[in-house]
């Protein structure tokens, strides 16, 4: 099959979405494919045109590969691509769009409120802060709306950090939010063709939080897989993590976040393009199911191009 | 003609999850200290071609003459090929290692051609200087903020990097023999102080006489050995040069290191480090492990560029082209930085360093700059120990100047945002203060 590869683009990850390329780029060519390599830019509709695929494989994080610019840009040109459709898209990256979608399906997440600097600006919603910290609680989380890899995420422990805290998120994009503080396991559920795979545990053995140097530097995170728990938890944890993918329409493809606290799950972020590099978690849960990374590709190309067989 | 059909090599089994902790745990220990940080993964935007890019230390090779080129290459090819495609000596070609005190007597340094070892950039002499010196856990003193690119070098040897505080006038020396005091108290002995002393990078600040004579009494005192790292000197666009640290000591206790980079091309990796014989013999020792000489090719290259007697006329040249750029980056950082911005003036080199209200973090302003096409290195990078997070280095030499003014103005503008939302927000929002009510009934409850 004529596959387009569509990886690197300009988001602030970039360079994990390379990775990622390389990794889909091998594979797809071990596996009999014809691969046309698209770093996606002011020319991506023309490359489209020009490579004339039958199918795109989206390998692009952060910004414009996650938020449904470019699957759009895919619809239009009649190209199936992988992975969630563009409103699945929209929804799941933008953590405030998500969690009202969980309010409204009864999906577990933390208490939270959001920030934007036009609010801000315009309303003065700042004068808010103090009635956010009462409910909320200390320490809580200011993170922006629609980054990945903890860029721009602040823990708040003393409310004198908080305005420095929402400039930061806020410096990631347009929207942030404030979130409750949740003291749980760090668990991710990959989810492909409706299946749940073996649950990963993210255990950092340096960092207090899982955040980009953790995540992309081999031995700074401990993974288990599959993560020990009990048998009612991974029942419930595996049930929360599809409601979510249900709720925002991605239960093809998309990798869930959760903490696990005392009280059960919380679901944190719902990625609908899971990263495929080499510390990445879905090909890690995929490998614990007897999946190879050839074979996870082969799937998530089925998933994109046709009835499953 | 078809080139003959070479078999495909077969495939090394890929890497899958589950390798990857086996791996894990074959890593030596001082790769631990050896990150990728989230701001260089941010930085791989800033290669593409419609970013400003005020992050690299890129020398402008576009007025490097291409005949020049043609006439060396084919000189090479015609009575010196042999030579230029053999190993050789890994102190470096006699011929080169005799040019090189000429260009160090440029800045009225002398230095004595048995002296000199030539190295794959000045990047490899600090390496070498560092293997050779450093034990894991040793100190190390530098300057702060300090080349961001040196700090990688002494992670990987573990070293224990203590950071001094530079003003405008470089390096403070008085800090420098308190540090130095203390630590003799406690029993430690640095190996050594490690200095860009000429138009920093990346402070762009020049370290002055008085205190040029300090830090080398001051080595002399404690006994320790001070790295002067020099690849700036000959870019001096005004005022008087200054003596070097190795001219003032005589090459007792200090160890020159220099590169062609910026005064010829980056491209040739090419680079040297002057250092007392013991010494020398140690850093020799270190290069045959690491790579046996440096390319002959490009030693010869460099020495027939040297002897063309256009070099000169040249580094002239660079001068020029930096001096204006300079004067557009300051001129755009007086009209577009917010009020209580700070930043250096620098007489020479390729950095201005920049610093602003306390609130700004350069890490959040970066992740702006690069959604609006401009890039450049964030303070933090120059430091070991979190400080510099309201600072960033904005380099002048790689850039036009309309480029740089119009990068500039996107940074001011991105800044006077920031700024003006963090005062809407701590003037409204009356938080209590550390310590308040809030967080105490917390603490309780948790
Ligand atoms: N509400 C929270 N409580 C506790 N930890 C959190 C919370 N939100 C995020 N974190 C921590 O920060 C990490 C990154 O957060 P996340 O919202 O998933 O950001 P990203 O989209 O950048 O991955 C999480 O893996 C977790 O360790
Ligand atoms: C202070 C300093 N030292 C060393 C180097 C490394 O230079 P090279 O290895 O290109 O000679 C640089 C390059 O920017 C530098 O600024």
């Amino acid at each position: 099959m004529k596959v387009a590869l569509l990886s690197g683009g300009i988001s602030l990850e970039r360079s994990v979405s390379l990775q990622s390329g390389r990794r889909v780029a091998d594979s797809l060519r071990q596996l009999g494919h014809e691969v046309a390599r698209i770093d996606p830019g002011p020319g991506l509709v023309t490359d489209l045109t020009e490579a004339g695929p039958e199918v795109a494989f989206i390998a692009l994080h952060g910004r414009d590969g996650e938020d449904g610019t470019v699957q759009a840009l895919l619809e239009l040109s009649g190209v199936p691509f992988t992975g969630p459709g563009v409103a699945s898209c929209r929804l799941s990256s933008d953590k405030g769009l998500a969690k009202h979608v969980f309010g409204m399906e009864g999906v577990p997440t933390p208490a939270w409120f959001p920030v934007t600097e036009a609010a801000i600006r315009d309303y003065g919603a700042a004068a808010g802060l103090p009635a956010a910290i009462d409910r909320l609680g200390l320490p809580l989380v200011a993170k922006p709306a629609s980054q990945g890899s903890a860029l721009g995420l602040t823990v708040v422990t003393d409310p004198a950090d908080l305005p420095a805290a929402v400039v930061t998120a806020l410096s990631y994009g347009a929207s942030a939010l404030l979130e409750e503080w949740v003291d749980g396991r760090e668990l991710a559920v990959s989810v492909i063709g409706g299946e749940p795979l073996p649950i990963v545990e993210a255990i950092p053995t340096e960092r207090p939080t899982y955040d980009f140097e953790a995540r992309y530097e081999i031995g700074a995170t401990r993974f288990e897989t599959p993560a020990r728990l009990s048998e009612a938890d991974r029942s419930q944890v595996e049930q929360v993590a599809l409601a979510a993918c249900d709720a925002l329409g991605c239960l093809d493809l998309a990798r869930v976040d959760m903490l696990l606290a005392d009280d059960g799950p919380r679901v944190i972020e719902v990625d609908p393009v899971p990263g495929l590099t080499e510390t990445s978690l879905l090909p890690q849960a995929a490998e614990a199911a007897g999946l190879s990374f050839d074979a996870l590709v082969e799937r998530i190309l089925g998933l994109a191009t046709g009835p499953d067989t | 003609m078809e080139p003959e059909q070479v078999p495909p090599a077969p495939r090394r089994p890929r890497t899958e999850a589950r390798d990857l902790e086996r791996y894990a745990a074959l890593f030596a220990a001082r790769t631990r200290q050896m990150r990728s940080s989230a701001m260089r993964n941010m930085m791989s935007i800033a290669t593409r071609p419609e970013v400003i890019s005020l992050a690299g230390g890129l020398p402008d090779t576009s007025t490097f003459p291409a005949d020049l080129f043609e006439e060396i290459a084919a000189g090479i090819a015609a009575d010196g090929l042999a030579g230029a495609l053999q190993y050789g000596p890994t102190e470096g070609l006699d011929g080169l290692r005799e040019a090189i005190p000429e260009v160090m007597a440029r800045e009225g340094t002398g230095a004595e051609p048995e002296d000199v070892t030539v190295t794959t950039g000045g990047q490899q002499a600090l390496d070498l200087v560092t293997r050779a010196l450093v034990d894991p856990g040793d100190v190390l003193l530098c300057d702060a903020p300090t080349y961001p690119g040196a700090l990688p070098t002494f992670a990987a040897y573990q070293a224990d990097v203590i950071q001094v505080e530079c003003d405008s006038e470089g390096m403070r020396t008085d800090l420098l023999e308190q540090t130095l005091t203390e630590l003799e108290a406690g029993g430690k002995r640095p190996k050594f102080i490690y200095s860009v002393p000429t138009f920093q990078n990346p402070g762009g600040i020049t370290l002055s006489l008085e205190r040029r004579r300090q830090m080398v009494e001051i080595a002399r005192r404690f006994e320790i050995l001070v790295v002067e790292d020099n690849p700036y000197g000959l870019l001096r666009f005004e005022g008087d040069p200054l003596p070097s640290l190795y001219s003032i000591d005589g090459g007792g206790f200090v160890v020159y290191v220099g590169t062609f980079s910026k005064i010829v091309a980056a491209g040739l990796r090419l680079g040297w480090v002057v250092a007392p014989p013991p010494v020398r013999q140690k850093i020799v020792l270190g290069k045959q492990a690491a790579d046996l000489c440096t390319s002959n090719l490009v030693q010869e290259f460099a020495l027939r560029f040297l002897q063309s007697g256009r070099f000169d006329e040249y580094v002239d040249g660079l001068r020029e082209v930096y001096r204006s750029r300079r004067d557009a980056m300051l001129g755009a950082i007086a009209e577009y930085f917010p009020h209580g911005a700070d930043w250096s003036r620098p007489e020479g080199g390729l950095f201005v360093w920049a610093t602003l209200p306390e609130v700004i973090d350069t890490g959040d302003l970066l992740a702006k700059a690069l959604g609006e096409n401009v890039a450049f290195v964030p303070g933090a990078e120059a430091f070991v120990d979190g400080r510099g997070t309201n600072s960033m280095r904005l380099n002048f030499s790689g850039v036009p100047e309309e480029r740089i003014i119009e990068g500039v103005r996107r940074i001011g503008r991105l800044a006077d945002r920031m700024l003006g939302l963090y005062e809407t927000i701590a003037n409204t929002a009356e938080l209590p203060l550390p310590g308040g009510p809030v967080e105490k009934e917390r603490r309780k409850a948790g």
